[in-house]
C-alpha cells in the first residue's frame, strides 16, 4: 500500500519528465479498454431497470422510466436465496476443511525433515493444473457408491480436495518465510509442535491465510461443472447452476435475466470492493488457478 | 527445522493426504482403468483399447480437438493486449489504480454470469447488432451465436474479455518490481519509449509472460467448459463442441457412456501433463526474478 501511495506522489514529476506526447494516446487506449470492460456491465445494469416493452423499443438507451419491477420478478422466478445458501454452505465448508488440512500439511513441509519431502511437495503443487473434468467421472462413481452423491458432504469433500494443492503450495511458501528465531524460544520453553503451529505460525500468517481463503472461495463459488454433476437435485443447486438455468429460462425476457445476473454477482463484487488487494495479491500468488 | 520424532511429520500430513487421495489420487488412477472398460452404471467388462478406437474414429471428437486448437489463437492475442495495457499502466499515469481495479472486474465475475450477459447482448436482435445498425454498419450485424461459422469466435472473444484482466495484474506486479535504475540508464542513453519496451521491459518480464502463456494454453484446452455450456451448449450443431463438453455429454448426458468419456479424459490429462513441466520450470524462474 505504502509503495502505491509513494507511486501516486511520484506521478506528477515522472510523467512530466516523460514527454507529454505519450499521455494522450496512453489515456485513449486505457479509456477504450476500460470502456470495453464496462460496456457489458453497463448494459446489464441499464437493461435491468427497463420494462420489457421499453427494452424492446430501445436497447441502447437509458431506462425510461426507471423500472424496479424486474428484481422482484427475478426473485420469484428463481430460488436465489436457496441457491445462495447452497453456494455459501459449500464454499464455507470446503474452504474451512481445505485450510485446516493444508495448514497441518504445509507445516510439515515447511518446518520438518522427512524422506521424500521435496518430491511430495512437487507432486502436490503440480495437481493445481489438472482440470477437474479429468477426475469427474471416477468421483461421480465413487460418491454414488458411498452414498455421498447429491449431498453437501460429498461436494464439500471434493471441492476441498480440488483447492487443497493451491492451499498447501501457498502456505508452505509462506511458512518458510517466517524466521526460525521467532519460534526458537518457544521450542526452548518446551512448547509442543502443534502449539507452535497454532499459537505462532498461524497468527503470523494471517495475510497469507486471508488471500488463500479469498482465492479458494472465489473458485468454489464460481464453479459450474462440479456442481452440475455432483449436485443434480433442485434443492441442492448452487448459485452458478441456478443462474445458468435461470438465464435460459428468461432468454426472451432480457431485463429479468439481467436483474438476476446482477443479484447473483452482488456478493463477489462487494467482497472485491472491500478486499481488493487480497484478490489481486491472491491471483498473482496462485497464478495457476485462473 | 524442528526436531521431531520420525512419525510426527506424517501425522501432520495424514489429513491432507487423505483428502488428496480421495479427490486426485484415486480418480487419476481409476480414470485409466475406466477408459479400458465398457462401463454401464458403475462398472463393466474390460475391452482393451476399444474406447480409444471409438473416440479416434468419431468426427465429433475431431471437431472438439480442432475447436480447442482454434481457441489457442486467443493466447497470443490475450498476452499482447495484457502486456500493452500493463506497460501503459506501469509508470503510474494518473488514475492507474482505478484503471487496474476496473480492468480486473471481469475476472471477478463468474463465468456463467458473463456468459448469460454476453449471450443476450449478442443475439441476432441484441444490443450489439442494434448498435451496429444504428451507426450504419448493418454489414457487421451478424448472427454471433446462431451462426456455426461465428459461434466459436464469439466464445473466444468472451474468454479474452474475461481473462485479460488477470494477465494485466500479473504483468503489472512484475513490471513494478523492475529495477528503476535499468530504465533510468536506458533513458539517459537516449533509448526511445519503444526501445525501452523491447530491450529492457520485455526481457525483464520474460518468465512471467511465458508463465501466463502456459497457463492460458491450459485454460484454452481444459478450462472453457462454463463458457461453452452457458453461451452455446456446444452448438449450433457441434460448432462449439470442445473436449470438456464432449466428456460431460458422454458421461452425464444423453449417451451415458463413461468409458468413452474416460478415454477422452485420459487424453486431456496427458495433454495438460505435457505442459506441467515447463510451467513449474517457469514458475521457479519467475520467483528467482522476483527475489533478485
Amino acid at each position: 500500500m505504502s509503495r502505491e501511495a509513494a507511486g501516486e506522489a511520484e506521478v506528477v514529476s515522472r510523467s512530466a519528465g516523460q514527454g507529454g506526447w505519450l499521455a494522450v494516446p496512453r489515456h485513449a487506449a486505457l479509456l477504450f479498454a476500460t470502456f470495453l470492460v464496462l460496456a457489458p456491465l453497463a448494459f446489464a445494469i441499464l437493461t435491468s431497470l427497463k420494462t420489457l416493452n421499453n427494452y424492446g423499443l430501445d436497447k441502447l438507451g437509458f431506462p425510461d422510466p426507471v423500472f424496479w419491477g424486474n428484481f422482484p420478478t427475478a426473485l420469484r422466478g428463481g430460488r436465489f436465496f436457496l441457491w445462495f445458501l447452497n453456494s455459501a454452505i459449500l464454499s464455507f465448508g470446503s474452504v474451512f476443511l481445505s485450510t485446516a488440512v493444508a495448514a497441518l500439511g504445509a507445516y510439515a513441509f515447511a518446518r520438518m525433515e522427512f524422506p521424500g519431502r521435496g518430491a511430495l511437495l512437487a507432486v502436490i503443487s503440480s495437481l493445481m493444473i489438472v482440470p477437474p473434468v479429468v477426475m469427474l467421472i471416477p468421483l461421480f462413481i465413487l460418491l454414488t457408491r458411498t452414498g455421498l452423491n447429491n449431498t453437501y458432504w460429498g461436494a464439500i469433500l471434493v471441492y476441498a480436495g480440488l483447492v487443497t494443492p493451491f492451499s498447501v503450495y501457498m502456505l508452505t511458501n509462506f511458512f518458510k518465510t517466517i524466521p526460525f528465531e521467532i519460534i526458537e524460544s518457544a521450542v526452548m520453553d518446551g512448547a509442543s509442535s502443534f502449539d507452535i503451529l497454532r499459537k505462532m505460525l498461524l497468527p503470523l500468517s494471517a495475510p497469507a491465510l486471508i488471500t488463500m481463503v479469498v482465492v479458494n472461495t472465489l473458485w468454489v463459488w464460481n464453479d459450474l461443472l462440479v456442481a452440475l454433476v455432483l449436485l443434480n437435485k433442485d434443492s441442492l443447486r448452487t448459485l452458478m447452476v441456478g443462474i445458468t438455468v435461470f438465464g435460459s429460462r428468461y432468454n426472451s425476457d432480457v431485463p429479468v435475466a439481467m436483474a438476476g445476473m446482477l443479484m447473483a454477482s452482488m456478493p463477489m463484487v462487494l467482497l472485491y470492493l472491500f478486499g481488493q488487494r487480497y484478490f489481486i495479491r491472491g491471483m498473482v500468488a496462485g497464478a495457476v488457478k485462473g | 527445522m524442528l526436531r521431531t520424532a520420525r512419525l510426527t511429520p506424517w501425522l501432520y500430513l495424514a489429513p491432507m493426504l487423505l483428502v488428496l487421495i480421495f479427490t486426485f489420487g484415486y480418480p487419476l488412477v481409476a480414470i485409466f482403468d475406466f477408459s479400458l472398460r465398457r462401463i454401464r452404471g458403475i462398472s463393466g467388462p474390460f475391452i482393451g483399447l476399444e474406447n480409444y478406437r471409438q473416440v479416434i474414429k468419431d468426427d465429433v471428437f475431431h471437431e472438439a480437438v480442432v475447436h480447442n486448437g482454434i481457441l489457442l489463437l486467443a493466447v497470443p492475442i490475450m498476452t499482447f493486449i495484457a502486456l500493452i495495457l500493463a506497460v501503459l499502466l506501469f509508470d503510474r499515469p494518473r488514475g492507474w489504480q482505478a484503471y487496474r481495479s476496473l480492468l480486473y472486474v471481469p475476472f471477478i465475475l463468474a463465468t456463467p454470469v458473463v456468459g448469460v450477459i454476453f449471450s443476450n447482448m449478442l443475439q441476432l436482435n441484441g444490443v450489439v447488432n442494434e448498435g451496429l445498425r444504428s451507426i450504419g454498419l448493418d454489414v457487421l450485424a451478424l448472427d454471433w451465436i446462431g451462426s456455426p461459422r461465428l459461434a466459436l469466435w464469439t466464445i473466444m472473444g468472451v474468454v479474452i474479455w474475461r481473462e485479460v484482466g488477470f494477465g494485466i495484474v500479473l504483468f503489472l506486479a512484475r513490471l513494478m518490481s523492475i529495477n528503476e535504475d535499468l530504465l533510468d540508464a536506458a533513458r539517459v542513453d537516449g533509448a526511445s519509449w519503444w526501445q525501452r519496451l523491447w530491450h529492457v521491459i520485455v526481457p525483464q518480464t520474460k518468465s512471467v509472460i511465458e508463465f501466463f502463456i502456459v497457463v492460458s494454453i491450459i485454460t484454452m484446452l481444459a478450462w472453457v467448459f462454463a463458457y461453452v455450456y452457458v453461451i452455446t451448449h456446444g452448438g449450433p450443431g457441434t460448432a462449439t463442441m470442445v473436449m470438456e463438453l464432449y466428456i460431460y455429454n458422454f458421461a452425464f448426458r444423453m449417451s451415458q457412456l463413461p468409458g468413452i468419456a474416460s478415454a477422452v479424459a485420459v487424453i486431456l490429462f496427458l495433454v495438460t501433463l505435457a505442459f506441467m513441466v515447463p510451467l513449474f520450470r517457469l514458475r521457479s524462474a519467475s520467483e528467482m526474478e522476483e527475489m533478485s
